[in-house]
């Protein structure tokens, strides 16, 4: 298959304007020692055989289970008129609205975005979008250790081990102390410990609210302890979460980050995701990446550009903010159109069915004997600890047609569980997670299942 | 256009959820809860639709018309690549179903596609490994520069400086920046247009961690010199970093690995006809050569002797995570499928076609423009508004004025070491008849510059807007409607 249009004739008219006889001559600045002698790819295929290969290598791939498996990436109904504006090519096939006068589409739909974004979060001001999550608690910590001249980062444990571990990558050549606070054996936030090591010294300190064992909390109390001390607080939020509960602005923190996968874009095998940022305005000239804002032309008609652009690398190079550039433009309109759909009370109605469900699929497995149970303070996940190892489970449920959960051990070694501090404390410990999408019946059938197979 | 905020009416709603069926309700700790409602849109599932639908008229892509953005290669976007990344069992996939003991068993379609994906681009690079996790081209830079930071505190080497072709893209430094590196920029010779080698020479030292390249550079020109800047380079056990932004150049006709690159990222939405989505979703693979492999993030697919395929994040000297799991996976899908039905002879074809049709644009509008450097370019070429500017008509007035005829305009202002640059970059995908309606276009601003230059700074009238105070826009800093 080829997207060439240019015929053979047409090529040679083109040469000709070139004053060359051949293309060859037109790569002859490449010395010929360094022209490969071969090219060895497969043969192109046509549209049909392409086609043919990726439903048989889908075909390989069971998206079918019922999944009781989130730990920060859900399972969540969208819409169908997402998908069918998000295909429309005027967005998807246009590059970064360098030329406003014709990406008002793109722009208008940033700034709304953003409009969105500080809604949800309570902030100020937001971007258009970063890679996912765990950049975003990068970023939010680059703009930490540039408001403050701090370079001691505290990220609570609940916060989810993907984004710590992102963290730590991005952080290991650059000078920056890190200290990952222990939650308590429960899963639930340490926090008087916690508010004895935020000090003068501290840059900023990330909590995440649910937790990654699904614990809702209240942070206030955390936050007036940074404020003490000048360290920017940072939360960590899942979206669906923030029409039940207290905002990140509402708490008093400075920058509210999180995962946007949840509103309305597909699992996807791990992205293309969204990572968002609100944060107050004062941070304004710290934050990374592009933002869009309202202007007018000279006759007076509002339009919308891309704006204090003096903080970007294309301008300033190695002092920009950060590095960012492309970022996740067209996921970012996926979450403004669902949220746009959503609405005050789809957005609400969505929560509150996972809670509900969440809580009655908990109370029904805590009805199994056999099985203990943590915090009940949840929004749509907990933790559940099993008589036998929550690996094992898992497969058997697998085979069952069920995606269970994550077993903890992947993640936490010691620090969770009934004998925390012991190497396979978290061993048994699955996390649950059950979205608007779940039934009654398949809780039903999932609990009855979980029970035959812990029961055998 | 309003805001889609003014549209709201109390009362209407867009979607309908089922009923809980459930008994359980909402029970949640009082200090826990908001303490005021969320204020979102109350809007009908029509009134979403127009919104958007109205929005999207008033974009231009690539579907729209000629989009020659230098540096940004705006091909044709294959529809069947949007086909395959709609395909349930690739959408719909979760990521942490590999972390299930035998979940890895129900996503072998997937890590295929990862598997041979990371082959081909190999292949087509020259290089041992690659990692399909970093998200964007910038992203890609930061994930390199951080394998080479890795290599070097691996080997005790006290590496501070990264040094970069001034005319290289801005994301460059700001990647070495941010892996914590300080950046030295080492000029290009104004008379070839070329990194200058004498001043490298000069500037590199024991402190030297990488050089990054781009090749060919963003003025289009390739650098013949690179086996010889690749040993001084390991000369002092620096890195020569491959920039691939402009891999669509050269495909089948140079190979970043022959060239003795050490690490090289490509951007799977430029070369390899993934959509640029408005901004993004990008994805910057990075490859590297066998002695930094273990440097490359996790988590890393491998297959397996019976042919299975597994995820191993067992790797000690691994720089970490870079992305949660594959990276921008559906996006690796669609530059897959691209690959896939390109085969070997097709790249190698769309590398030539893109490179004749810059120089085809270069050489017809050589006497209306000047030309940075009159010579062969690559995929891009480089004019500048310098004679133009005698009547005080800047790039920035050529390119409104292409809005007006139909067209994007060209990448301006950039590279910053050419004034009133403006970078063309039509690629193998545009028809002649549309070069050649594009070129018409340029040759009529270039005459309506002499003939009435306060024309064109006037433009564009087409549009639904005309030029944006920027100054307002950083001053009021209005970016969200609240």
């Amino acid at each position: 298959m080829s997207y060439i249009p240019v015929t053979p004739e047409q090529q040679r008219e083109m040469l000709l304007k070139c004053g060359v006889s051949s293309i060859e001559e037109l790569f002859k600045d490449i010395p010929a020692q360094l022209v490969p002698a071969e090219f060895s790819l497969p043969k192109g295929l046509s549209e049909l055989e392409a086609v043919a290969k990726l439903e048989k290598l889908a075909s390989q791939n069971n998206s079918k289970m019922i999944s009781f498996l989130g730990a920060g990436f859900y399972d969540h109904f969208i819409p169908a008129a997402v998908d069918a504006l998000i295909s429309r090519s005027e967005f998807y096939t246009a590059y970064t609205p360098y030329q406003s006068e014709i990406s008002q589409g793109t722009l208008q739909a940033i700034y709304e975005y953003q409009s969105h974004i500080c809604r949800l979060t309570g902030m100020d001001i937001s971007n258009a979008s970063l890679y996912d999550g765990g950049t975003a608690v990068f970023e939010a910590c680059q703009m930490a250790i540039s408001a403050t001249g701090r370079r001691r980062i505290i990220v609570d444990k609940g916060v989810n081990p993907i984004y710590r571990k992102m963290l730590r990558t991005h952080i290991a050549n650059l000078n920056v102390e890190l200290i990952e606070h222990n939650v308590f054996s429960d899963g639930s936030l340490s926090r008087i410990a916690l508010k004895e090591i935020i000090s003068e010294n501290v840059a900023a300190a990330v909590l995440q609210n649910p937790n990654f064992f699904g614990i809702i909390d209240d942070h206030s109390d955390i936050v007036v302890e940074c404020k003490k001390y000048g360290v920017i607080a940072i939360q960590a939020v899942y979206p669906i979460a923030l029409s039940l509960l207290k905002s990140p602005a509402e708490q008093g923190f400075d920058i509210a980050i999180g995962e946007g996968q949840s509103l309305g874009i597909p699992l996807s095998f791990g992205g293309p995701y969204l990572g968002f940022i609100g944060a107050r305005k004062e941070l304004a000239r710290k934050m990374p990446g592009r933002i869009a804002a309202k202007t007018e032309d000279k006759n007076g008609n509002e339009g919308f550009v891309l704006s204090l652009q003096a903080r970007e690398q294309h301008i300033r190079r190695e002092k920009a903010t950060s590095n960012i550039c492309s970022n996740e433009a067209l996921c970012a309109l996926r979450a403004h159109i669902y949220l746009s759909l959503m609405g005050k009370e789809g957005m609400k109605s969505a929560a509150s069915l996972c809670h509900s469900k969440a809580m009655y699929c908990r109370r029904r497995i805590g009805s199994i004997e056999q099985v203990n149970m943590t915090d009940s303070r949840m929004f749509n996940e907990f933790i559940i600890e099993l008589p036998i190892n929550a690996g094992e489970c898992a497969k058997l449920m697998l085979e069952r047609g069920f995606i269970a959960g994550l077993p903890l051990s992947q993640y936490y070694k010691g620090e969770i569980g009934p004998n925390s501090k012991g190497e396979n404390s978290a061993d048994n410990l699955l996390l649950v997670t059950v979205t608007e999408k779940r039934t009654k019946q398949q809780i039903d059938d999932f609990v009855k299942n979980l029970e035959e197979v812990i029961c055998r | 256009m309003p805001v889609i905020f003014s549209k709201s009416v109390r009362g209407r709603t867009g979607v309908s959820l089922p009923e809980n069926d459930v008994p359980d309700n909402v029970s949640i700790p009082e200090n826990c809860l908001r303490t005021s409602p969320l204020d979102l849109c109350e809007l009908s599932e029509l009134d979403v639709v127009r919104h958007f639908t109205a929005l999207s008229r008033k974009n231009y892509g690539v579907d729209t018309g000629f989009y020659p953005l230098g540096s940004c290669t705006m091909k044709y976007n294959p529809k069947v690549c949007e086909k395959a990344a709609g395909l349930d069992g690739f959408a719909n996939l979760h990521p942490m179903l590999t972390a299930l003991p035998d979940g890895v068993k129900m996503t072998q379609g997937s890590l295929a596609v990862i598997y041979e994906l990371e082959n081909l681009l190999c292949n087509i690079t020259a290089m041992d490994a690659f990692t399909l996790t970093p998200m964007a081209g910038a992203h890609g830079e930061l994930t390199g520069m951080m394998i080479i930071a890795a290599y070097h505190r691996k080997k005790g080497n006290n590496k501070t400086e990264v040094l970069i072709p001034d005319e290289a893209h801005g994301t460059n430094p700001s990647s070495a920046a941010v892996a914590g590196y300080d950046v030295k920029s080492i000029p290009t010779d104004p008379a070839t247009g070329l990194l200058d080698i004498e001043k490298l020479k000069e500037a590199v030292n024991e402190k030297t961690a990488a050089i990054m390249m781009t090749n060919p550079n963003t003025l289009g020109l390739f650098n013949p010199q690179i086996k010889e800047i690749a040993a001084l380079a390991h000369s002092f056990d620096a890195q020569l970093y491959y920039d691939g932004a402009n891999l669509n150049a050269i495909m089948g006709k140079f190979r970043p690995g022959d060239g003795d690159f050490d690490v090289v990222h490509v951007n799977l939405h430029k070369t390899f006809a993934a959509p640029h989505g408005g901004g993004g979703p990008g994805s910057g693979p990075v490859g590297v050569k066998k002695h930094l492999e273990p440097f490359l993030p996790v988590s890393r697919v491998v297959k397996k002797a019976n042919g299975e395929f597994c995820v191993c994040d067992d790797y000690p000297d691994s720089i970490g995570r870079v992305a949660p799991f594959f990276g921008n996976f559906l996006v690796n899908l669609k530059a897959y499928v691209y690959i896939l039905m390109m085969g070997g002879e097709g790249l190698k074809k769309v590398s030539e076609q893109a490179v004749l049709s810059a120089n085809y644009i270069m050489r017809s509008l050589k006497d209306h423009y000047d030309v940075a450097y009159l010579k062969t370019c690559m995929h891009e070429c480089v004019l500048t508004a310098k004679r133009q500017m005698e009547n005080g008509v800047s790039a920035l007035d050529i390119a409104k004025a292409l809005i007006d005829k139909g067209f994007h305009p060209p990448t301006i202002y950039f590279p910053l070491i050419v004034k009133e640059a403006m970078m063309i970059e039509p690629t193998e995908t545009e028809s002649k008849e549309a070069i050649d309606a594009f070129i018409e276009a340029m040759v009529e601003i270039a005459r309506e510059a002499e003939d009435n230059p306060e024309a064109l700074r006037n433009a564009p009238v087409s549009t639904p807007v005309g030029r944006l105070n920027e100054t307002k826009a950083a001053k009021e800093m209005n970016v969200a409607c609240l």
